[in-house]
């Protein structure tokens, strides 16, 4: 203890000295999580909508009515020929064209089948899943209503009443599902990548080295040099889930210090990995690159932040199970959204300390090899 | 020209010398391809749906069976009392539960209105919503015939109108993606923010480490112009970077199967131009920043990170704020998405994709031009 508090002090008055790097670390993620909380969403609305109308009746211009009056989609008017739909869809970015044939009315108005047409731009395929599934609800909404008008008195009453109810996000809400994950990769990247690059650089400019030769052990070294940056992440953490509960209307539901408790041991494994790349990383260039490669992309894609995890194929899955965020993400989701208990998240909190014991251990081995010389 | 014959030879020189770099460079993009391509992933089928069915009646199982055929629904559990919904949605184990209540055949027969309820679990925005949407219609679907049913028995009677169909029956076509298959839309992203990640930490530090590092300072004492120095940095990073160009497209046929609709060639020019503007950006990083540190968090924070979150890779530019919006014309990444999906999927050619490559071509060209300037300054 009492070689490690010096290096402790050391460190924090370089990081105190530096005021600019400090607030840039401390301000920047607050305000990126800000700026994509605001920015991101997945909801599907104002899908761009055209019509070809064959059949110019009073029926087809009511359902027309019926797909603008919801906030799904935007008008963008009738088209003359269905062979100008190509056009539209790669100039004007039209979505979805619903083409009425000719004689749609007089289908219906003999209790026959209508058969409407539905072309989409299937290019992003969310947007063209939730399309066609917004068109078919509204069809199908419509065809009820037709059928009910046939049946006069006798039905009107029949049929089933379907009551949906959403759990932990009743309005369906785009920031709460995305900022949690939005927290869990900008602490990554600050955690990880500050920690690796404040190693290296003392490697490259030599005065590692002096460090090594005073009568400390490494590991108290490294513990003394983590202590202040995991402070600091612990500040720029609270910092943003408390900014991303306020702004974005998110209730913490569970115990607020179950959160803090997952959040410390999350920044421990970001803290352990970038210590570990910093032990194979001789430049800052090399710990830069390798941190950005083994951080960025795979927190964002592989942690179950947008992508679900139980969609990706079994070799993908089994990755997955190195990537902390995945951890954090489960547990972040469960204590602000759902008031999980902490005692549920025993895997993924034993999951965390056994992936830090495992990075601290492989980089204690290489610093005896002199990794960090 | 010689002066930049000779800093090209030492760039390049100190390029192999670097033996940990190369294999980044050209390793990882192929492996992140790989992991990444597979995982991204919005499809929503299969949701795992717990049946708590009290009626258990001909059409109660009929009504699970539309559910589970329709392949968005998958059953998971049967429950016989709802107290278990709750801790199998804590766990992950379930996202919905359709609760089918007592009576439900002989209310629905008798024509009264059934109360059928579905729980949905909204942690997950995207595929609740998505869920909603397909139970909305498998319901709404299921109540339609039941009542046509019985209008038909209504219709027997004389002396009415006929209803023997379903008024509208909708037959969607979906063009460029018929399967809406999320990988179609995805591998090109994944491939695109591949590519900036990589120029982006190749360049981002050159400069400014030959500044800590007080190289720089030997460089400016020869007779190389600002201009040359650029370029002499620029060639061998664009080199790489068109080498990884070729990488990931040929990856991406081996391993997704999935091959540009349009030009490959186009592609590849229309690659170039974007690793100019990435290639760019990030020596004029490097050119700006004093050091290194400030030099990666400056590349991170104000260019990695807001290219991944707001060029339109999975979350759509249309539906940021208005602010935002604009700010995004200045991420050129925005342009190649539009660039890399429309050759891949609408088969897209220079006709439809010219402004994107201009504005592509105007942003490298000026990036560069600030970076020889601001160069010259510090000079």
């Amino acid at each position: 203890m009492n070689n490690i508090l010096p290096i402790t002090k050391k460190e924090f008055r370089q990081i105190v000295r530096d005021p600019r790097t400090l607030g840039v670390l401390v301000f920047i993620p607050l305000f990126l999580l800000l700026m994509f909380g605001y920015a991101i969403s997945l909801d599907v609305k104002h899908i761009k909508l055209g019509a070809v109308d064959y059949d110019r009746s009073s029926l087809s211009r009511s359902l027309v009515q019926k797909f603008t009056a919801t906030e799904y989609f935007d008008w963008m008017g009738y088209i003359d020929r269905l062979s100008d739909v190509d056009a539209l869809f790669e100039a004007q970015g039209v979505q979805c064209v619903v083409v009425y044939p000719r004689g749609y009315s007089r289908a219906i108005g003999r209790g026959e089948t209508a058969r409407l047409q539905i072309l989409i731009d299937g290019t992003n395929s969310n947007i063209g899943a939730t399309a066609m599934g917004y068109v078919q609800r509204i069809v199908q909404d419509a065809s009820v209503e037709l059928l009910e008008a046939r049946g006069a008195g006798e039905l009107q009453a029949g049929g089933i009443d379907f009551k949906p109810r959403v759990w932990f996000n009743p309005e369906l809400r785009s920031p709460v599902y995305l900022i949690p994950g939005l927290i869990a990769l900008i602490l990554v990247v600050t955690a990880v990548i500050s920690t690796a690059m404040s190693i290296v650089r003392e490697k490259e400019h030599g005065t590692m080295e002096q460090l090594i030769v005073a009568p400390i052990h490494p590991v108290q070294l490294i513990v003394g040099k983590t202590i202040p940056y995991t402070l600091l992440s612990l500040v720029i953490a609270l910092m943003v889930l408390m900014a991303g509960s306020y702004f974005f209307d998110i209730h913490i539901q569970g115990s607020f210090w179950a959160l803090m408790l997952m959040t410390f041991l999350f920044l421990l494994s970001c803290l352990t990995l970038g210590l570990l790349i910093s032990t194979i990383a001789d430049s800052q260039q090399v710990a830069f690159m390798l941190a950005t490669i083994i951080t960025l992309l795979p927190t964002f894609i592989l942690s179950g932040f947008i992508f679900p995890i139980r969609n990706m194929p079994v070799f993908v899955q089994v990755v997955t199970y190195i990537i902390p965020a995945r951890y954090y993400l489960v547990a972040l989701r469960g204590i602000m959204l759902k008031g999980a208990p902490l005692h549920v998240f025993w895997f993924e909190s034993g999951a965390l300390v056994l992936l830090s014991a495992v990075m601290l251990t492989i980089s204690a081995v290489r610093m005896k090899k002199g990794g960090l010389a | 020209m010689s002066i930049i014959g000779h800093f090209l030879r030492k760039e390049f020189a100190q390029l192999r010398r670097d033996k940990k770099m190369l294999p980044i460079v050209f390793v990882a993009p192929i492996l992140q391809l790989l992991l990444l391509g597979y995982a991204a992933n919005l499809d929503v089928d299969s949701i795992p749906l717990a049946v708590i069915d009290y009626d258990n009646s001909v059409e109660s199982r009929q009504l699970v069976d539309k559910f589970v055929q329709s392949g968005y629904f998958s059953e998971e559990a049967r429950f016989l009392s709802p107290e278990l919904i709750d801790e199998n949605i804590n766990q992950g184990r379930i996202v919905a539960a359709l609760v089918i209540p007592p009576n439900f055949q002989t209310d629905l027969r008798r024509g009264e209105k059934v109360p059928l309820q579905l729980l949905v679990d909204g942690a997950d925005a995207n595929t609740a919503t998505i869920a909603l949407n397909y139970a909305d219609i498998i319901v709404s679907r299921f109540s339609a015939e039941i009542q046509l049913e019985k209008l038909q028995t209504v219709d027997r009677q004389p002396g009415r109108m006929t209803a023997t169909a379903i008024p509208i029956e909708v037959d969607p076509r979906v063009w460029y993606n018929p399967e809406l298959k999320s990988r179609n839309f995805m591998v090109p992203g994944i491939l695109a923010l591949l590519l900036m990640v990589t120029t982006m930490i190749l360049t981002s530090l050159a400069i400014v480490k030959e500044k800590e590092q007080g190289t720089l300072e030997h460089l400016n004492v020869t007779p190389i112009k600002p201009i040359q120095l650029i370029i002499g940095k620029l060639v061998p990073f664009a080199l790489i970077g068109m080498v990884d160009v070729f990488l990931v497209l040929g990856a991406t046929r081996l391993l997704f199967g999935l091959a540009p609709a349009g030009s490959t060639l186009l592609l590849v020019l229309l690659s170039a131009c974007f690793l100019l503007t990435t290639l760019g950006l990030g020596l004029l990083v490097s050119t700006v920043s004093k050091n290194q540190q400030q030099a990666m968090m400056s590349a991170l924070f104000f260019v990695m990170l807001p290219m991944i979150f707001l060029s339109g890779f999975a979350f759509p530019i249309e539906n940021m704020p208005r602010v935002i919006q604009y700010l995004t014309y200045a991420l050129p990444l925005r342009y190649y998405f539009v660039i890399i999906r429309g050759i891949y999927l609408k088969g897209a050619g220079l006709s439809t994709l010219w402004d994107e490559t201009l504005l592509l071509l105007i942003f490298g060209i000026l990036v560069l031009g600030i970076s020889i300037v601001r160069f010259k300054k510090q000079a």
